[in-house]
């Protein structure tokens, strides 16, 4: 899979010549400035390192982890020990090894949500601020529409009468409704370059409408995709970890927010067994934060204003976002 | 006036888009699941009507074509009859909803509002003292809290100041078993005393977006032109703070405002499954997993409706201070 997010930093943005709206930087300058701006950009590294460790748990889970996630081979309600880093829980299952194994399943999600989504984003948002006219007036509609209506209801209703949400669905659901919020700003974004000089080349040329949006217009907007990335893998995350702690996962899958589900059910917090409740939330937060330390750092980086002061530098055409 | 008719257009169509998918959604799904429930309205011997009219609902045993379906469906929802609730039999729909309204309108209310000035103020310091110590504490840090699971959030508070140090109560909304429900003080100390950790637990998840927000476009604020007048001119601190950069950076702030109260609803929704609380979320998770679908459908249609509302309110607003808007497009 390609992970945008966890490589080495110069590969993030896809490449030299095309960062954020400045198409007019010599290649090498802009290319030199993104690595430094990722390296030297304190949150960049920290949510960058977060998601490495998770990437790898969840690859490799039985290199930390040897006990099963499911089996219930234990006392029930263990203290912290050596053997049980987190003690076991109700009912005798060891509650490291079961966030260990967890980790994959919300990953999943994550990243299937966040490419699907911001695929999605990036068709309709372009599309509506190239082609113009019609296709924007009824794309913006579309994309407000999503955008106002109260998401996490909608998705609990929707789970309701899939009767549970396998992971397939939840996944599928959290997409369908997801991406309006990124799709409104890569629209933005693309009004930005839709009259610009080698856009206008391009046309002069007589490239087609496809091959202008694919190789022109997509490229120049890649910090803003991958933002756009990671906003909705965060966004799956809490969604997921939230439906699946409702009882509207599927109890079986192991993961944060089924682990979380099965605490709630036995009232781990109200009868002496608060890790269980609070380690698998403190998992989603730190990923969470992660992703959301990430995303901010891609703000910085795409929109100098934002940056610190010493490095503030005023450049037209950057992206604003709201 | 042309704008105000054309957010007034938009809040209609996005309605008629969330009936839409209200009505399509138990029709969509393999074998429809309201069939079930059905049953179990058949067993506490609903009224022909009363059955009828949860037929139209669901589309269940309809001859009806789905267009005839879905007109009568409108008409039915229109005059307000959202059908019986099945786990409450058999009381209307919007009388089981009544009884929890209120209590999410205080706790949802009252938090937002607070996120929202505390949220802001601390956004219009942090622009304003760019570079500063808090500066660099703050935006991180709400960064990060953004990212918290808002159930997450309330799990740690009930641990700690509820069962640990016993400050809050930290279940329901007030003590059912010794305390009646009045106009009183002891109720009313009962009931604030409930709301205190629901309601901080909101304030905590909420408050970074005002927070960010307000700081991002502050920052843009502060370097246009008039403000770079006003300290020409030699005007006092704090009067470019408020009265130049603030007053214009607040505006996209309450559209943000409006624009994220579906996540303060989502949140609100959680936060009170944690807490027990008895609002509209806890109810809407009651209704799903009792199957009580048209109890959980009328909640989403009042969920959206209130989002909607606000929306509205806050581009009304928005246009009523901003004469920009009032001519663009």
């Amino acid at each position: 899979m390609a992970m945008p997010v966890s490589g080495v930093p110069t590969e993030t943005v896809g490449g030299p010549r095309q960062w954020g709206g400045s198409a007019q930087l010599p290649a090498g300058r802009a290319f030199a400035r993104v690595g430094r701006a990722v390296r030297s950009n304190r949150k960049a590294t920290i949510g960058t390192i977060l998601l490495v460790i998770f990437i790898l748990i969840a690859l490799f889970p039985w290199v930390i982890a040897r006990d099963s996630p499911t089996q219930d081979a234990y006392t029930p309600q263990l203290g912290i020990s050596t053997a049980h880093l987190l003690g076991t829980n109700h009912y005798g299952q060891d509650l490291f090894s079961q966030l260990v194994w967890g980790t994959r399943n919300v990953l999943i999600i994550a990243f299937a949500v966040g490419l699907a989504a911001t695929g999605i984003a990036v068709l309709i948002g372009i599309a509506a601020a190239y082609l113009g006219g019609i296709w924007d007036n009824s794309l913006n509609v579309l994309t407000d529409v999503l955008l106002v209506i109260p998401l996490f209801p909608l998705l609990i209703i929707i789970a309701a009468y899939a009767r549970g949400g396998t992971t397939l669905v939840l996944i599928t659901a959290i997409t369908l409704t997801s991406w309006s919020y990124t799709a409104r700003q890569l629209r933005s974004q693309a009004l930005t370059l839709r009259d610009r000089d080698f856009l206008e080349a391009a046309r002069v040329r007589g490239e087609r409408k496809l091959y202008i949006i694919v190789v022109e217009v997509i490229p120049t907007m890649t910090s803003l995709i991958v933002a756009s990335f990671l906003t909705n893998a965060l966004y799956a995350v809490l969604f997921a970890s939230s439906l699946q702690f409702i009882g509207l996962g599927d109890p079986n899958t192991v993961s944060w927010g089924t682990t979380l589900y099965w605490a709630q059910n036995n009232a781990a917090l109200q009868t002496g067994e608060p890790l269980w409740a609070i380690a698998p939330g403190a998992c989603i937060a730190v990923l969470g934060a992660g992703f959301a330390l990430l995303n901010y750092a891609f703000d910085e980086i795409g929109n100098p204003a934002l940056r610190p002061v010493r490095k503030v530098r005023q450049m037209k055409g950057t992206e604003q976002r709201v | 006036m042309r704008y105000a008719l054309r957010r007034l257009g938009f809040f209609v169509v996005t309605l008629w888009v969330a009936l839409t998918l209200n009505f399509l959604l138990p029709r969509l799904m393999p074998g429809n699941p309201a069939l079930a429930m059905l049953t179990k309205f058949r067993d506490l011997s609903a009224t022909p009507q009363t059955l009828h009219a949860l037929e139209i609902l669901f589309g269940v045993n309809s001859q009806q074509s789905l267009l005839s379906q879905y007109g009568s469906y409108l008409g039915h929802i229109l005059t307000g009859n959202l059908g019986i609730s099945l786990s409450e039999y058999p009381t209307p729909v919007t009388t089981v909803i009544g009884s929890a309204i209120w209590w999410t309108l205080g706790l949802v209310g009252v938090a937002t509002i607070l996120a929202f000035i505390l949220g802001t103020g601390l956004g219009i310091v942090s622009a304003w003292r760019r570079g500063s110590k808090l500066d660099s504490i703050v935006p991180p840090t709400f960064v990060i809290t953004s990212a918290i699971p808002y159930f997450w959030v309330a799990m740690v508070l009930v641990l700690i100041f509820g069962l640990t140090l016993h400050w809050f109560p930290s279940q329901g909304g007030y003590y059912v078993t010794t305390d009646t429900p009045g106009l009183n003080f002891t109720f009313f100390q009962d009931v604030i005393n409930h709301a205190f950790l629901p309601a901080v637990s909101l304030l905590i998840t909420t408050i970074g977006t005002w927070i960010l927000t307000m700081r991002n476009t502050m920052i843009t604020t502060l370097a246009e032109d008039y403000v770079r007048m006003a300290r020409a001119k030699g005007l006092p601190g704090r009067r470019i703070m408020f009265d130049y950069a603030a007053r214009n950076a607040i505006l996209p702030n309450l559209t943000g405002f409006a624009m994220s109260l579906g996540f303060v609803v989502s949140g609100a929704i959680l936060i009170e499954y944690v807490f027990n609380y008895p609002g509209v979320g806890y109810m809407l998770l009651q209704a799903v997993s009792g199957e009580d679908y048209p109890l959980m459908q009328g909640l989403f249609l009042l969920i959206t409706v209130a989002v909607l509302f606000a929306i509205l309110v806050a581009d009304l607003l928005t246009a009523l201070l901003d004469p920009r808007t009032r001519t663009a497009r």
